[in-house]
């Protein structure tokens, strides 16, 4: 579906995006009952498979032979004590660690059964079908307007639809009503909150298929986590989320699946990440299989 | 030690102790006024030059000014003499240099700081830049002459006002790369991460962000370099700059570019050598002229910075 | 809405040729200008090189050394300019370190903040003053309201008053690079000295100073290799004309290297006796160009190691 045919999707559309989404409570009681690591999950839509990823930063290995998979509109939480390689493992979605200097991913991410990592994969289209919104709000220095609206032009959305996008993608970020009489104000002007939501607005602007979300609330008071946390669960119906969050009772709130990473020093104090657990979130808060991420979780480590 | 035998004792003489004795301290508030002394001189002989020229200049300044800026350059009498054709060339020679500096030293820096930061290639290339911001004007004179002027005299035609330019150009674009460094980095990060995010190539996240956000500190060392240019004689000489009598004859404001040509501090250079006071006059009131000019363009320079500097 | 994922391929996940177009020729045209400074630099050394070269390989060595610098008759004695021009720069210094290193310790450890602000700007301009106008200055004003006062048998033209002048142009250098180098000391090393009791002249001294050694050594390198490189004052106030007689006196005038390149470059056309004397402008550039280089590389490099240091 091409961008603009997608943008003028009225919203009326929106239960039949919901519709496949109702055997998801199916899936996943099968996927408790495998509750298996690496395993392969039948039955449900997969959008991303990792096989053996490991990232390197030069010559040290910043995360160790991470293997699972990615279920279509969920929400996949990624906890673990700081320096575990959460965060770094979630830039390899949408490809990000191509960015960092000496930064090198091996392995494998099929996304729709497409490996990322091959040649002819280009990172910035890549990155228009998965979005991400960042630790700390980074508004362009632009009208509320122009930030939603950057995305869009680049993907050749054309002037005239633009007014919808801004509204539509406002709108389901929830904030709207908030800055509908200033759009063309500078986004610098809002609060710690909007901003992020304004983010988050100009992520799904551009239609992706995917979001990121890395520790979205860690710049944010109660109030406009709280908010956040709302957002995320009404915009599952639409996108696949993945999040990485300190917060283990957020990730407790939010999500369906929790990845835990665990962080081992090696003998010249060099730290690697790595899976420890990956399961049903409701599984994992009430019965980890690792003792390590039991530890984790009721407070004894990290 | 009576004092401390008992806590009133110690009590007496620790309030002693702390109190501040006049005088105690002379060597510390001579330093102080010593360096308040030094940064004085540092800072307040740019007054003092001007009101020197000032005074020096008075007899062109207060009653000939309009005659001084708006005649060319005359051989016969200090009193016929003007400076127009100085302030002419000179505008000229800066615009050439802007169309050749800028857009070489702000590509430079976005090589290194967007494309190349670390590489060999990009040591190099700073190593360069930073070797290039010492070398004498003078030199660059020499690159002129031999290469702008002599080797693609088919371009430059010459001895010319875009040879001066080139010539200047060399010499100002450390600064403008420098500058342009700087601009960048102190572009965050974050800006480029959520350009990025959003399915930007690189060359979108530049243009429509990065360089947006760096442009007003880019700007600011541009004018600075530009005003650096505008000041400088001793290449010019080299490259040609007419330091005595030119004629533009019937050329017209294009032609003037391929032509004989001349800058301001080129014509102070020549009324400075001229024997005889009149001649001081001139070339104190091209001095006013000329430090009014370049400190103006530099004032609205630091005015930018300030004045759009970003907090992020 | 997000768009059908269904039968995805690796071509849906490649960008339009254009935008990668436009990404790979920006690359290529921001190299290109990087490349651009390399080859000035080139063009310079290859400039002064192949010019003085062709000075080296055609004059009599014995010309080299005789009793001063007459390029048009063909005696280039090189001690003559060296030796100007290292009592110019030496001036120059007596009068920029002390004033520039009294600013910038002031600038860095007494100032009022919104003395700072105001103040920093301050130098940045003086900067720019352009050296014509210093050299205009040394002549109407150094030379005849200051310098006579003390030398009753003083020269119009004199290397005093180009170094003074000289000096007056470097101190905005020289207070610069050398307010850096103390302020990069940290805070902790002030902070334990008056734990300590010191008074603040004492810290100053004591303790700033000696850790800032290496930047303001560097200031001083860099500030000379300025000096010598200034060219517009010491033409207008010293060296005149196009040639000088040995002479070690500080009142009389004299030609320096970069004074000399001028002269000769003003008769670039008409440059007539010797023809070597229009080469010895590209021999006086390369030895010009040797001694800056080796003295900025030097200054770059202690730089660089205070940078590292804390």
């Amino acid at each position: 579906m091409n961008p603009e045919k997608a943008l003028m999707t009225d919203e009326s559309e929106a239960p039949e995006i919901l519709a496949p989404s109702e055997p998801h409570t199916q899936t996943r009681i099968d996927v408790s009952a495998v509750a298996a690591m690496a395993g392969q999950r039948a039955d449900t839509e997969t959008v991303f498979e990792c096989g053996d990823i490991n990232v390197y930063y030069g010559d040290f290995l910043a995360l160790r032979d991470v293997t699972l998979d990615i279920a279509a509109h969920e929400v996949t939480a990624f906890i673990g004590p700081s320096g575990c390689g959460k965060t770094t493992f979630l830039r390899c979605f949408n490809r990000m660690n191509d960015l960092i200097e000496g930064a090198r991913v091996d392995g494998t991410i099929h996304y729709h059964g497409v490996n990322l990592y091959q040649d002819e994969v280009d990172p910035v289209e890549v990155r228009r079908r998965v979005g991400m919104v960042f630790q700390k709000p980074n508004p362009f220095p632009k009208s509320i307007y122009d930030n939603i609206a950057y995305g869009p032009r680049l993907a050749g959305v054309k002037r005239s639809a633009l007014d919808d996008v801004v509204e539509g993608s406002l709108t389901r970020a929830a904030l709207w009503d908030e800055v509908k009489d200033r759009l063309k104000m500078s986004a610098y002007g809002l609060s710690g909150g909007q901003q992020q939501r304004l983010c988050i607005a100009r992520a799904i602007a551009v239609q992706p298929d995917v979001v990121l979300m890395d520790e979205p609330c860690s710049a944010l008071d109660p109030i406009a986590t709280g908010r956040i946390e709302e957002l995320i669960a009404e915009l599952k119906t639409e996108y696949t989320i993945i999040i990485v969050t300190h917060n283990m009772q957020q990730a407790a709130r939010i999500s369906d699946m929790t990845a835990f990473f665990s962080v081992q020093a090696n003998e010249m104090g060099h730290r690697t990440g790595e899976l420890v657990e990956y399961a049903p979130t409701s599984l994992i808060f009430t019965n980890p299989d690792d003792p390590r991420t039991e530890a984790y979780i009721t407070g004894r480590v990290g | 030690m009576s004092v401390l035998t008992t806590p009133a004792g110690i009590a007496t003489g620790a309030a002693d102790a702390l109190r501040r004795r006049p005088g105690a301290d002379v060597a510390g508030s001579a330093f102080k006024w010593l360096l308040i002394g030094a940064t004085v001189f540092a800072t307040g002989f740019l007054a003092v030059l001007l009101a020197v020229m000032i005074v020096d200049g008075w007899e062109v300044l207060s009653g000939n000014l309009w005659h001084f800026l708006t005649h060319g350059f005359s051989q016969r009498s200090a009193a016929e003499a003007g400076v127009w054709q100085g302030i002419l060339g000179s505008l000229q020679v800066a615009l050439v240099t802007g169309l050749f500096a800028v857009p070489t030293g702000v590509a430079t820096a976005i090589y290194l700081v967007e494309y190349a930061q670390g590489s060999r290639f990009a040591r190099i290339v700073e190593l360069n830049i930073r070797n290039l911001a010492g070398v004498p004007s003078i030199v660059y004179g020499l690159l002129g002459l031999a290469v702008f002027v002599q080797t693609i005299d088919g371009f430059t035609k010459g001895k010319t006002v875009i040879a001066g330019g080139m010539t200047l150009a060399a010499m100002v674009l450390p600064i403008v790369v420098i500058t342009s460094v700087e601009a960048l980095k102190a572009v965050p990060d974050s800006l480029r991460e959520a350009a990025y995010g959003v399915g930007a190539t690189k060359w979108e996240v530049l243009s429509r962000q990065v360089l947006p956000a760096a442009l007003s500190t880019i700007l600011t060392g541009t004018v600075l370099a530009l005003a650096r240019a505008l000041g400088e004689a001793a290449p010019l000489i080299l490259v040609g700059a007419a330091t005595g009598f030119m004629s533009f004859g019937d050329a017209n404001v294009f032609e003037t570019f391929t032509g004989p040509y001349t800058a301001l501090p080129v014509l102070i250079f020549n009324f400075a050598r001229q024997p005889g006071a009149d001649w001081g006059v001139n070339a104190a009131a091209a001095s006013v002229i000329i430090l009014v000019l370049v400190l103006a363009v530099n004032g609205l320079a630091i005015y930018l910075r300030n004045r759009f500097e970003k907090q992020w | 809405m997000p768009q059908d994922t269904s039968d995805l391929s690796v071509a849906d996940l490649r960008t339009s040729a254009s935008r990668r177009a436009w990404s790979a020729g920006a690359r290529w045209a921001f190299a290109l200008a990087a490349l651009a400074t390399v080859l000035v630099s080139a063009l310079i050394i290859w400039t002064v090189a192949s010019g003085a070269w062709t000075f080296i390989s055609q004059v009599a060595w014995g010309n080299l050394t005789e009793i001063g610098w007459f390029p048009r008759r063909g005696l280039f004695d090189l001690s003559t300019l060296l030796v100007n021009s290292a009592q110019i720069s030496i001036i120059a210094m007596l009068v920029a370190v002390p004033s520039g290193f009294g600013a910038a310790i002031y600038l860095s450890e007494y100032a009022h903040p919104k003395v700072r602000k105001v103040m920093k700007p301050t130098l940045e301009l003086l900067a720019s003053v352009p050296s014509v106008v210093l050299g205009v200055f040394a002549i109407s004003f150094i030379t005849p309201s200051i310098l006579t006062n003390f030398f009753d048998d003083i020269n119009f033209f004199n290397k005093l008053a180009a170094g003074i002048a000289v000096g007056l142009l470097v101190i905005p250098l020289i207070a610069s690079i050398a307010e850096d180098a103390l302020r990069a000391v940290p805070v902790a090393l002030r902070e334990a000295s008056s734990g300590l009791g010191a008074r603040k002249v004492t810290t100053s001294i004591r303790v700033v100073l000696p850790a800032a050694m290496s930047g303001l050594m560097a200031a001083i390198i860099v500030g000379f290799s300025r000096a010598i490189g200034e060219t517009m004052v010491v033409t207008i106030a010293s060296g005149g004309g196009d040639t000088s007689l040995f002479n070690l006196a500080l009142t009389e005038s004299g030609g320096t290297i970069t004074s000399a390149m001028a002269a000769l470059g003003l008769g670039t056309d008409q440059v007539a006796g010797n023809n070597l004397a229009f080469q010895s402008l590209y021999f006086l550039g390369a030895l010009l160009f040797a001694i800056t280089l080796v003295l900025n590389m030097l200054g770059d490099v202690i730089v660089r190691r205070l940078q590292n240091k804390y």
